[in-house]
């Protein structure tokens, strides 16, 4: 039976990337375009076998350039449009993201991030955290950035990315990695055609007599002009915060916050049981949206913890911004690991108890 | 009294930027009487590349698409395939089309989009200051080959529209000029047809353009049509490549 015609409330056990691609045609995508690498190729193979029933089209190109180039064409077009990747393939993209960006082309990218740098490894790895929420192209811009940690988030977070996506006219990355893209859940998947189409009265389809004609660019020689657009653009951004979401696992009591997102939160979690298990009471935020950043549900919780430790699978990226939101109020420590490899929860433990003892002495 | 010749309602009032002799002005006209004269401007969208034909969309009066230097036809392509029955066109100059946007010039032709692509070739990097382009010919000068164009070195003419012609997804291939009134007239029926043949969707409709860069190459304008048609013309001789069967 195709799962388009399952009943919407059945739970399906389904892998991250075919999770991300059903949920994609049941958002209404009307166009894909990719380029295969691993560890997401699963998302256009499973677009190219089922999306004729939804009438979307997905068309395999010859490099990521074109792709994302094809994206900026169909989108520019007024089309629901999604393009996934791994993170080689997404810096191949980012000129045409910033092209994007800068005309104001709706779209939701995927990076179902790999270890680097280069070529790298196919693991799991948060390494494009900078890339990702600082800009990632030339100029001076933002994508929104969605985090999913589970199956269910690759899913639900895809029909939030088109939303988003045309709610601000800007394009909005899902940054997953490669456990996820890879691992198979329970997963509900949200009902077809439940995300309504907005109007693109700006999308470039024809010029009607009843209107001036439509001009998707980013070329804009008088600086004057340019500096404005990029006023407009960084207030967008600013508005952006509206839609900041995280979850705060358990921030009450803490006295150790854990700030973690995607995969390294799910790994955050079996090591707060492990330290409630030797009297230490630990609690979890996980940013959902890394762009806006959940600066201000840190700052509050600040004040009632004695430390904040920061994991994350890199050398240290989104700590930075833990730091910013901290503010110098409490010491802020970090573990990573690099290469698409993956922190254990003793790990993890063990930097908690290292910081337990170090507050508690601190304390005395 | 009678008008024999007026501009088309479907050019913007915004004088062309273009040097005095440019072939840019000439060809953006005649695309714009041709979507005029088949009533087809509600269902018209063109991509404008990067080069000097940058700016585009400031004299067409449809809308338009600005892609990156190079990525006109995969833009076209995104714009096509979500809306198959609008008439769609891109417009490059050679190193736009034929230097770092080759893989998109070839695969968009090798799938046979049915689109129109307008290639125009004029042996040098006008916008940038006259830099070699991959069509410059062997010998010429330009800011990067100031000794002229050795081959050893960096190569030969790009002869791309040839290549586009051996691909099974070409359509109608055609090299044509607008330096003379017959040219131009040509060029224009060329253009009318590759409209037309869209309908069909049988593939991609590809015109080359030789044309000039009286600035570029530091001639008159007079001085650039003959320098053109004495030594453009025999490496890029005029004339159909592919023509529809039937």
């Amino acid at each position: 039976m195709e799962i388009n015609q399952m009943e919407d409330n059945s739970a399906l056990f389904m892998q991250g990337n075919e999770a991300l691609a059903e949920a994609a045609l049941r958002a209404g995508m009307q166009a894909y375009f990719g380029y295969p690498i691993t560890p997401q190729s699963e998302v256009m193979e499973y677009l190219s076998a089922h999306a004729k029933t939804h009438k979307a089209v997905v068309l395999q190109a010859e490099s990521e350039l074109a792709a994302i180039n094809m994206v900026y064409g169909a989108a520019g077009a007024g089309a629901r449009v999604m393009i996934s990747s791994s993170s080689p393939g997404i810096s191949l993209m980012q000129e045409g993201i910033s092209y994007m960006v800068s005309a104001e082309i709706p779209c939701l990218i995927v990076n179902v991030q790999r270890g680097g740098p280069g070529l790298g490894t196919i693991q799991p790895s948060q390494a494009d955290y900078f890339q990702a929420t600082k800009g990632g192209g030339h100029g001076d811009y933002r994508l929104f950035v969605l985090a999913p940690s589970s199956v269910q988030e690759m899913a639900d977070l895809v029909f939030e990315g088109f939303r988003l996506a045309d709610k601000y006219r800007n394009p909005v990355m899902i940054l997953a990695d490669g456990a996820l893209g890879q691992m198979m859940e329970k997963v509900k998947m949200p009902a077809a055609g439940s995300l309504p189409y907005s109007e693109k009265p700006w999308a470039t389809v024809g010029k009607p007599s009843t209107r001036e004609r439509n001009i998707l660019t980013s070329l804009h020689i008088v600086p004057e002009r340019m500096e404005e657009i990029n006023l407009r653009l960084q207030d967008k951004y600013r508005k952006m915060h509206q839609d900041v979401r995280c979850e705060q696992i358990g921030v009450d009591d803490a006295e150790i916050l854990l700030v973690a997102f995607g995969l390294s939160a799910r790994i955050c979690q079996k090591a707060i049981e492990l330290a409630k298990e030797k009297g230490i009471n630990v609690g979890l935020l996980r940013p959902i949206t890394l762009f806006p950043f959940p600066t201000d549900a840190i700052a509050k919780i600040v004040p009632r913890v004695e430390a904040v430790l920061t994991v994350e699978m890199n050398a240290g990226q989104m700590v930075e911004d833990v730091k910013l939101a901290v503010n110098g109020k409490r010491p802020v420590y970090f573990k990573g690991r690099m290469g698409g490899m993956i922190p254990t929860p003793d790990d993890i433990l063990l930097e908690i108890e290292t910081i337990a003892e170090k507050s508690r002495i601190a304390q005395v | 009294m009678e008008v024999v010749y007026e501009k088309p309602g479907t050019l913007t009032t915004t004088p062309f930027h273009y040097c005095p002799g440019c072939g840019h002005g000439v060809v953006h006209r005649l695309l714009m009487e041709v979507v005029q004269e088949m009533n087809i401007i509600d269902k018209t969208v063109g991509v404008a590349p990067v080069g000097c034909s940058v700016f585009a969309y400031n004299y067409m009066d449809i809308d338009m698409q600005e892609a990156a230097h190079g990525r006109a036809s995969a833009v076209a392509t995104g714009i096509k395939r979500v809306l198959p029955d609008r008439y769609v066109f891109s417009y490059q100059g050679d190193g736009d089309l034929a230097a770092i946007g080759t893989g998109e010039t070839i695969h968009t032709v090798n799938r046979g989009e049915n689109i129109l692509m307008i290639f125009i070739n004029n042996a040098i990097y006008g916008m940038t200051g006259g830099q070699m382009a991959p069509t410059t010919l062997l010998g010429q000068v330009t800011s990067t080959t100031p000794f002229g164009r050795e081959s050893s070195h960096v190569g030969f003419p790009l002869k791309i529209t040839d290549l586009v012609a051996q691909l099974p997804g070409a359509y109608y291939v055609t090299r044509q000029a607008v330096h003379t009134a017959a040219a131009v007239r040509k060029t224009k029926k060329a253009i009318e047809a590759s409209f037309r043949y869209q309908t069909l969707k049988k593939g991609t409709c590809f015109i080359e353009i030789v044309s000039n860069c009286p600035s570029g190459w530091k001639m008159t304008p007079v001085e650039a049509n003959a320098w053109m048609e004495k030594n453009m013309f025999p490496v890029y001789p005029l004339g159909d490549l592919k023509i529809p069967k039937g």
